[in-house]
């Protein structure tokens, strides 16, 4: 999460394996079953885009991020995946210094070893605050 | 509470909005009335999020909380969300089956037209207590919405003379949702969004195509969306609501770097996706038209970007907050590549959107700036000032202008 809280994005999306998922999804539709998330990566190509984009050409509210881990546990091992559960508060800080909680939820994770290294396979997060303040722009 | 007297409107092609209207709390409490609870169709749900006798879903109409049912008889009932013993909110949960609605409250319980069927201990114990001998439960039913339909869009009304809703959308915006709503749809899920201004804001947002491929850059780079390609704006009778339409490939790469030449870093050729597949347009329409923001006044936006379709339905939160709920769809004949794909393209979209995500901050940009403002006002005379009335150009803003001369009309002098 530091890469990404210090303005890192690129080397954040290095944690990840070439063949990954990054998704963002609303509690309210995880529990109802519903497909549709709020962001969503298949692939490093489409992480590179996502954070090309928020470099190039989108506009955000300017603001520093602040993750905080908690509750992180390894829930076991899947065929060669390690599966991690864990909670973030984020809290984003604006240019006035007014930090506010901007999103609370789990990570649920699958981590791989890519020639020694370990690379995030899966990260799914789950949102509670899915009623999303002002817009989303650097990833959760 | 009279806007034209409250707020200075020096003229009467509502070129000039007066920043007032955005802040002001007695303008918010009045519109609750005179609109959200007036003579307007008020956009609740889709009809695919209800289908069998006994589904529910919360929702809200400017500040008043209302429950959706599908009654016995099939047909689609609204109601204000409130018990009428004490006045508690009536249904909790988001969305669900009953087929009677129970306030945990006292147990009063009401079917699914409304009307109270149960009293836990009405003749009280003992022969003590209990209702007064007068009381009929029979008199008592909740406070109902008018409810009708069209292609699959549930509205409400609280107004006792509202046009019929058909009247009410027109012609332009009846043949638009015929266009996208011309088979059964499925829902693919639901966002939220709250952002820190005025309604209002969002709706002049949506009324504008001129920003379209100015703050989203990313519409302009990639060529969804540009004001040099074909395209307009499509009005009702009383500018209420708009059709802002384009069509993609319709520009020339050439001609649209000159024309983007003065902005700042807005249009980049160089740019490049190295997955572009949420780029690409399924065409499933019998026209060229690949971008719709339909707007109907008060509360709905409807969206066709590409394949991306959805309703955005725009909540009060008061006069300096707004909630977009956003509800995405699909056809029910959809393939799995093609629901894949829309969801995909779902990615453009939404608060996390990387056409849309600016809106969320341009709106708050305003509402902040004009806080102490009120007796000055925004221009807008992009597109001509004067006759408001379709055009098919999309340098313009001049729907903004219809939207205020339809406001005013509502709050103005009666």
């Amino acid at each position: 999460m530091h890469s990404i809280d210090e303005d890192r994005l690129e080397d954040w999306v290095d944690l990840f394996a070439e063949d990954c998922v990054y998704k963002i999804l609303s509690r309210e539709n995880f529990d109802s079953g519903l497909p549709l998330e709020l962001m969503s990566c298949y692939g490093k190509a489409m992480l590179d885009d996502r954070i090309l984009s928020l470099r190039e050409a989108n506009l955000y509210n300017i603001h520093w991020d602040r993750h905080i881990l908690g509750g992180i546990e390894v829930l076991g091992i899947e065929e060669d995946n390690w599966l991690i559960k864990a909670n973030y508060t984020l809290y984003q800080t604006t240019n006035k210094g007014d930090s506010e909680l901007f999103s609370v939820g789990s990570y649920h994770d699958k981590i791989v070893s890519v020639d020694g290294v370990l690379k995030f396979k899966e990260k799914i997060v789950i949102v509670d605050t899915f009623a999303v303040i002002r817009l989303l722009s650097t990833p959760i | 509470m009279d806007i034209s007297t409250q707020l200075e409107w020096p003229s009467t092609d509502f070129s000039r909005v007066p920043f007032g209207a955005y802040h002001d709390e007695d303008i918010y409490t009045a519109e609750q009335e005179k609109i959200f609870r007036g003579n307007t169709w008020n956009y609740l749900i889709l009809e695919a999020e209800i289908p069998n006798v006994g589904d529910y879903v919360t929702t809200i109409v400017g500040d008043t909380p209302v429950l959706v049912n599908r009654q016995d008889d099939g047909t689609i009932a609204a109601f204000v969300n409130r018990c009428m013993h004490r006045g508690a909110q009536l249904k909790r949960d988001c969305r669900g089956n009953a087929q009677m609605h129970t306030c945990v409250y006292h147990q009063w319980s009401y079917d699914l037209s409304g009307q109270l069927r149960a009293i836990p201990f009405a003749r009280g114990h003992k022969g003590q207590g209990g209702v007064p001998e007068e009381f009929d439960m029979k008199d008592i039913h909740l406070t109902a919405m008018k409810v009708d339909t069209y292609k699959g869009l549930v509205f409400g009304t609280f107004g006792s003379s509202t046009e019929p809703l058909i009247e009410y959308l027109g012609d332009s915006v009846c043949t638009e949702i015929d266009r996208v709503f011309n088979r059964p749809v499925r829902i693919l899920g639901y966002q939220r969004q709250r952002i820190l201004g005025n309604w209002k804001l969002y709706n002049d947002n949506v009324r504008d195509p001129n920003h379209g491929a100015l703050l989203h850059k990313f519409h302009a780079t990639f060529g969804l969306y540009r004001p040099t390609q074909t395209g307009g704006v499509k009005m009702d009778k009383y500018f209420r609501h708009n059709i802002s339409y384009s069509s993609m490939g319709t520009s020339d790469e050439k001609e649209d770097a000159e024309a983007f030449a003065a902005t700042e870093k807005v249009f980049d050729q160089g740019f490049r996706l190295k997955d572009p597949s949420m780029l690409a347009y399924e065409k499933e329409y019998p026209d060229d038209i690949s971008l719709v923001i339909l707007s109907v006044f008060p509360n709905l936006v409807v969206q066709q970007i590409t394949n991306s379709l959805c309703t955005r339905q725009i909540q009060t939160r008061g006069p300096n907050e707004l909630e977009l709920y956003w509800t995405y769809f699909g056809y029910a004949d959809d393939d799995e590549e093609m629901t894949r794909h829309r969801l995909n393209q779902a990615n453009l979209v939404g608060p996390g959107g990387l056409i849309s995500m600016e809106d969320g901050e341009a709106v708050e940009l305003v509402h902040r700036a004009v806080r102490r403002e009120q007796s000055e006002h925004a221009i807008v005379e992009i597109g001509g000032i004067g006759e408001i009335s379709d055009q098919e150009f999309l340098v313009t803003e001049t729907p903004i202008r219809g939207f205020w001369s339809y406001y005013y009309q509502l709050m103005g002098p009666s």
